[in-house]
């Protein structure tokens, strides 16, 4: 894998040309992460209260031909205290754009985000996600790819070609927030012959009509979501991840109508075992200038669903979340958002609250709740309903 | 030699209103609204702009806070402007974008790029009273100037820095606006505002914002190199400073859509 990325650092740096037209500019950040568990774990190799983890992502850019070119380069490393498996780097981008008039070339390792909804992220698919860093799966692994983007009067049309596929990061057994079981990626195999080295591809259309801001695409390759199998190595059993091959086909829709957002997204996936729909929708409502001051609080409210129901091997196949964010929009940037969800056929809850203000010009501090409750064993957020916890996170930018 | 331009001036403005009226009958609404016409006008063609933009905001105790915002816009025959949005400071923020496609009348269309997320949202305009980035400049108070954003009343003549000043009281048509009304003094020389003051939704003052250092661009196209804005209530300030103004650049559509807004940085 890291051969790969060199040969491709190489490919990019023929891009590169004198150092006297070229601008260059060094940004990023470091940050300190605590985290206090407010119960005892609940499987052994977890015992422990508290965990400390750093990170540190400087970001380096270069443009050049007066920003026709530009080359960007994001480094991520995360030293965990515990878990080893969350002790990890990766190449959050090394990416190339060259920009014509109504087109552009994206070549390297880059994310893309593709989606409308705050709870669920149903139609994102292009990046694997990095799960060792939150359980939320917010955090994406670069992806290596090669996009035309294409800007008619008629929408952006995206093609993508995808050479390679990175496999899931998974929390060791040290780690908290995981299954019972550890998931052991040396034994993760491929239903495609050609396993992380298959060619995959998407195409994706979007575009903006008045109030609707929309998005459709078709994916055809490795799937981002492993199916787990039991397996045993050396004694222990382990979970072992089994990439199948899918066909997926996604839509997306935002209504932007005075204070409501509409939001929906839909996916049907086809792959060898199965071939389901799923969406997730909802509505955002904000109350801007609250009593007379510059606040704001916007209310949400979403539904997922599952066609497969509780034979999903995903978390959301029945569930509903509110949520409520306020925004001082203070010189701090102070914010806050709380969010419930609640599992309708395992009667499973899990709560969050997130708070953040930044202090001077370049440190930010982030306060996190997570609790969660769970009573089916069936249910899969019954693996961390003892990894309540609170956390502290402080950035530094740079 | 003016005063013959300005009334020529007038006189194919007012041709150009579907009622024809005659400037001595004028009662101090039409009046009001000829002026901000003739300032629309003035300003025509400047085709499309390049600036930085530096905020200071201060707190009633004096502390700062800094915003570095680079700005491109482009004009649009008979809508509102579009405009991107790359902010640099403070780091936190560095890299996140705002793309609007301004409209004269109804609800702005605005998008904003999450360079964490890599997630362009779609967000609601109705939020035009709210403060920019902490400011004491609104969403509204930094949207470009069109006419059927308000009504108008001529107040008065008044001496000012630019030499003699319409004083002209705008009463803005949205609902959503935080003010009842504004007044602004606008040279008759240039039609270049000097100071407006803002009146809350309870008619109190709430804010001035002076004008400074003008600079002539392109042989018409009057700007300040810094705007002062005072808020009476909290006793907090802004201000915000232009620089490396440019113009006719060459912009077009196709700088301003959400591909442009992903990598604006």
């Amino acid at each position: 894998m890291s051969r790969k990325k060199l040969l491709l650092a190489a490919g990019l740096s023929f891009a590169l040309p004198a150092q006297a037209e070229t601008l260059y500019e060094l940004s990023g950040k470091v940050t300190a992460e605590a985290r206090y568990f407010t119960q005892d774990a609940q499987f052994p190799q977890q015992d422990y209260s508290s965990n400390l983890s750093f990170t540190v992502e400087p970001e380096f850019y270069w443009e050049w031909n007066e920003g026709i070119d530009s080359l960007t380069f994001t480094p991520y490393l995360r030293v965990d205290e515990n878990d080893n498996e969350r002790t990890h780097g990766d190449i959050r981008e090394l990416s190339w754009i060259h920009i014509g008039e109504d087109w552009e070339l994206r070549a390297g390792l880059r994310k893309v985000f593709w989606g409308v909804t705050e709870f669920q992220h149903l139609v994102d698919v292009i990046n694997q996600t990095d799960s060792v860093e939150d359980f939320d799966g917010e955090d994406k692994l670069g992806q290596q790819m090669i996009n035309l983007s294409l800007v008619r009067d008629w929408g952006i049309v995206d093609l993508y070609l995808l050479p390679g596929f990175r496999e899931r990061t998974t929390i060791g057994k040290n780690g908290r927030l995981r299954s019972g079981l550890v998931v052991n990626n040396d034994l993760a195999s491929y239903e495609s012959s050609a396993g992380e080295n298959h060619i995959d591809t998407a195409l994706r259309w979007s575009h903006t009509l008045g109030d609707f801001d929309l998005g459709a695409y078709w994916f055809h390759g490795t799937n981002r979501d492993p199916k787990l199998l039991l397996k045993n190595s050396n004694g222990t059993t382990y979970l072992a991840p089994y990439y199948e091959q899918m066909d997926q086909i996604g839509f997306d829709l935002q209504a932007t109508i005075d204070s409501w957002l509409w939001k929906l997204e839909t996916i049907n996936r086809d792959t060898q075992s199965e071939n389901y729909w799923a969406a997730q929708g909802g509505v955002e409502y904000t109350f801007y200038g609250i009593r007379n001051s510059s606040a704001d609080v916007g209310v949400l409210l979403e539904y997922g669903w599952d066609e497969r129901g509780e034979n999903a091997d995903a978390a959301i196949q029945n569930d509903l979340f509110i949520g409520a964010r306020l925004t001082l929009n203070d010189v701090d940037s102070t914010e806050m958002l709380a969010g419930m969800s609640h599992d309708l056929d395992y009667d499973s809850e899990s709560f969050i609250i997130e708070a953040s203000r930044r202090y001077g010009n370049n440190w930010k501090l982030s306060l996190d709740g997570r609790f969660f409750s769970s009573d089916n064993p069936a249910d899969l957020s019954y693996n961390i309903k003892q990894d309540d916890h609170l956390q502290i996170t402080v950035e530094r930018y740079f | 030699m003016t005063v013959l331009k300005k009334s020529l001036n007038s006189l194919v403005v007012l041709g150009l209103m579907t009622a024809p009226l005659i400037a001595s009958a004028e009662t101090a609404e039409e009046k009001g609204t000829r002026i901000a016409i003739e300032a629309k006008a003035s300003d025509k063609g400047w085709q499309d702009m390049q600036t930085s933009m530096n905020m200071i905001l201060r707190n009633k105790e004096g502390q700062e806070s800094i915003r570095d915002i680079r700005l491109k816009s482009l004009e649009i025959e008979n809508d509102g402007d579009k405009s991107l949005s790359v902010f640099d400071k403070p780091k936190d923020v560095k890299g996140t974008a705002f793309l609007s496609f301004s409209h004269a009348v109804g609800a702005d269309d605005q998008w904003l790029y999450l360079p964490k997320l890599k997630r362009v949202k779609r967000i609601a305009s109705r939020n035009k009273s709210g403060p920019f980035m902490g400011s004491e400049f609104s969403y509204e108070d930094l949207s470009s100037f069109e006419v059927e954003k308000y009504t108008y009343k001529f107040l008065r003549d008044e001496p000012c820095e630019g030499g003699t000043c319409y004083v002209v009281e705008q009463y803005p048509v949205d609902k959503n606006s935080g003010y009842t009304r504004r007044v602004a003094w606008l040279d008759q020389a240039e039609y270049r505002p000097w100071k407006i003051e803002f009146f809350d939704r309870k008619n109190t003052p709430l804010k001035t914002l002076t004008y400074h250092e003008y600079n002539e661009y392109e042989g018409k196209h009057w700007r300040p190199n810094l705007m002062k804005m005072v808020n009476h209530q909290s006793g907090k300030s802004t201000d915000l400073t232009y620089s490396d103004y440019q113009f006719k650049t060459g912009l077009d559509d196709n700088d301003f859509n959400k591909n442009t807004l992903k990598r604006a940085r």
